[in-house]
């Protein structure tokens, strides 16, 4: 197998609900390169997200071995930034202060990351908005600060969860453009960008988005399919409307569902 | 538009409802005849809080400051133990069903006790607040902190931060909102317990007060006693309104 930045190998995950034993992930094996934007999509239910809170070491694997960046990962890792579906801002705190956050918690010096958080912001396009409260901003807004948090300490490794799901799908399109943005698709070379782990349910926001996309299976969950996304970058949003996208899109939705679309043409 | 006027917007129905009732009282008691010990009118209200031979002012000071012990040592004892609970479960699982115990217990049916063991005095008035107003700021406090999100908590086990600064930076200021709201609740009940301590074993007090009325057939100085508490009750609810206001901004609204 390939070293990746992430490797897993037969990764397996089972619970203890009030009704016995649940298998939520099973022989999960996959390697993720470094610079790489990879989502998973799949079934409700499928362990993407516990698949995600795994690598980052929040919850323990029942099998198998997770390595980020050549090291075991057995407890919480440091080098990474995550986002939630909701943006969970401290609602008493100012934008700045909870882009600030992850310093406190680090225990780094936050005055000396002020310059950075404010770059962060400036570049999520929240110049202004420093000093205003969560509440005072609208949920894609909360979002991108959200997004500036897990960026400050400059994390190789990013984990989002389903970041875009809470949010009106034209706010949610233009998050996505965002994102590649921030992501550096337009300004630097593959490896010094950050590698992305990003759970979704929706695949055109997967295929849009990704160089890879994982399709998990319904639980336990399994690796279904692995698609490598071919499309040019930087992505338009007239690639939505490409041939090609549509293509890959209607591959990863049959392999997700098993089945080919009933009384269609295709 | 001023401040002024906006205030005076939003409470001229409250003022215009007060003055009416006030008026069709002072009229009824008037017209109707109402005998004196019965009911006495808001105008000899009035004169018994002003004019009358009570000397307010002491018993006004006693109340007051056995009813701002009580709240104080609600408040304290309150939020320690709901951090307690909070932090630890072996605290929690030994506290809480004392707790909810004490709770359930009428704390009124104790006041005869607090006189046997602690006779007469302010403290054991202030006692008696604190012991009918702590139980609402323990439980909203362990809400409080309890009420974080998940994603909230790992994101502080990513960085690998130490448990106090999670607490001193996630939990305590989540639980804010909440111990104020509580607060609110125990600025009532310890003026009921200070009220209540005093009709058992006082010499002083506004609660002695009223006690002294009833062989006295006193009625309008009763009444006045009742204008005062409910002026310390109003001051110190306002209190800690404005407390909410300035320390919990961001929850405005919220209760």
């Amino acid at each position: 197998m390939t070293k990746g930045l992430i490797d897993l190998d037969r990764v397996g995950m089972t619970y203890q609900a009030a009704s016995g034993p649940v298998e939520a992930l099973a022989g999960i094996s996959a390697s993720i390169g470094a610079g790489e934007f990879v989502s998973l999509v799949g079934p409700s239910g499928c362990g993407k997200s516990t698949l995600l809170r795994i690598v980052a070491g929040l919850r323990p694997a029942t099998t198998g071995t997770i390595t980020v960046a050549g090291r075991t990962v057995t407890q919480p890792i440091p080098d990474i930034g995550m986002v939630f579906q909701a943006p969970i801002l401290l609602k008493w705190r100012s934008i700045l202060e909870n882009v600030l956050l992850p310093a406190e918690l680090a225990g780094k010096d936050p005055g000396k990351l002020r310059p950075r958080a404010e770059q962060l912001l400036d570049m999520a396009g929240l110049g202004g908005f420093g000093a205003k409260l969560p509440r005072e901003l609208s949920g894609g807004m909360q979002q991108r600060a959200a997004l500036c948090r897990a960026l400050l300490l400059d994390p190789p490794l990013l984990l989002m969860d389903e970041p875009f799901g809470a949010l009106d799908a034209m706010t949610r399109d233009d998050m996505a453009l965002e994102l590649l943005r921030i992501w550096g698709e337009k300004d630097l070379a593959r490896e010094a960008r950050k590698t992305v782990l990003f759970v979704t349910h929706s695949i055109p926001e997967a295929v849009f988005l990704s160089d890879r996309v994982i399709v998990m299976s319904a639980r336990p969950g399994r690796i279904a399919a692995d698609f490598r996304i071919d499309l040019p970058r930087p992505r338009t949003v007239e690639l939505r409307a490409s041939e090609a996208f549509g293509k890959l899109n209607l591959e990863i939705f049959r392999a997700l569902t098993g089945k080919t679309i009933v009384g269609t043409a295709l | 538009m001023t401040k002024f006027g906006t205030l005076a917007n939003r409470y001229w129905p409250t003022l215009a409802l007060f003055a009416f009732l006030l008026a069709s009282w002072q009229a009824a008691v008037t017209f109707g005849n109402i005998r004196e010990y019965l009911l006495p009118a808001p105008l000899s209200v009035w004169n018994a809080l002003w004019h009358g031979d009570t000397a307010w002012a002491g018993h006004l000071w006693t109340t007051t400051l056995e009813i701002i012990g009580a709240f104080l040592m609600a408040a304290v004892v309150g939020v320690a133990l709901g951090v307690a609970i909070a932090w630890s479960p072996i605290l929690a699982n030994a506290l809480v069903p004392f707790l909810v115990f004490v709770n359930t217990l009428p704390k009124v049916a104790i006041a005869p006790l607090f006189l046997i063991w602690m006779g007469y005095g302010i403290f054991p008035n202030m006692l008696m607040g604190a012991l009918i107003g702590f139980f609402p700021v323990v439980i909203n406090t362990a809400v409080g902190l309890s009420q974080v999100e998940p994603d909230m908590l790992d994101l502080g086990r990513v960085f690998n931060a130490p448990k106090w600064k999670i607490f001193v930076k996630i939990r305590i200021p989540n639980a804010l909102p909440y111990i104020l709201s509580a607060l609110k609740i125990t600025a009532t009940a310890a003026v009921v317990g200070a009220i209540v301590g005093e009709f058992v074993a006082s010499q002083r007090g506004l609660g002695y007060v009223i006690v002294t009325t009833q062989s006295s057939m006193n009625t309008s100085v009763a009444f006045a006693a009742l204008v005062w508490i409910s002026v310390v009750g109003l001051v110190l609810y306002g209190a800690v309104v404005l407390l909410a206001h300035l320390w919990a901004p961001w929850a405005e609204g919220v209760d």
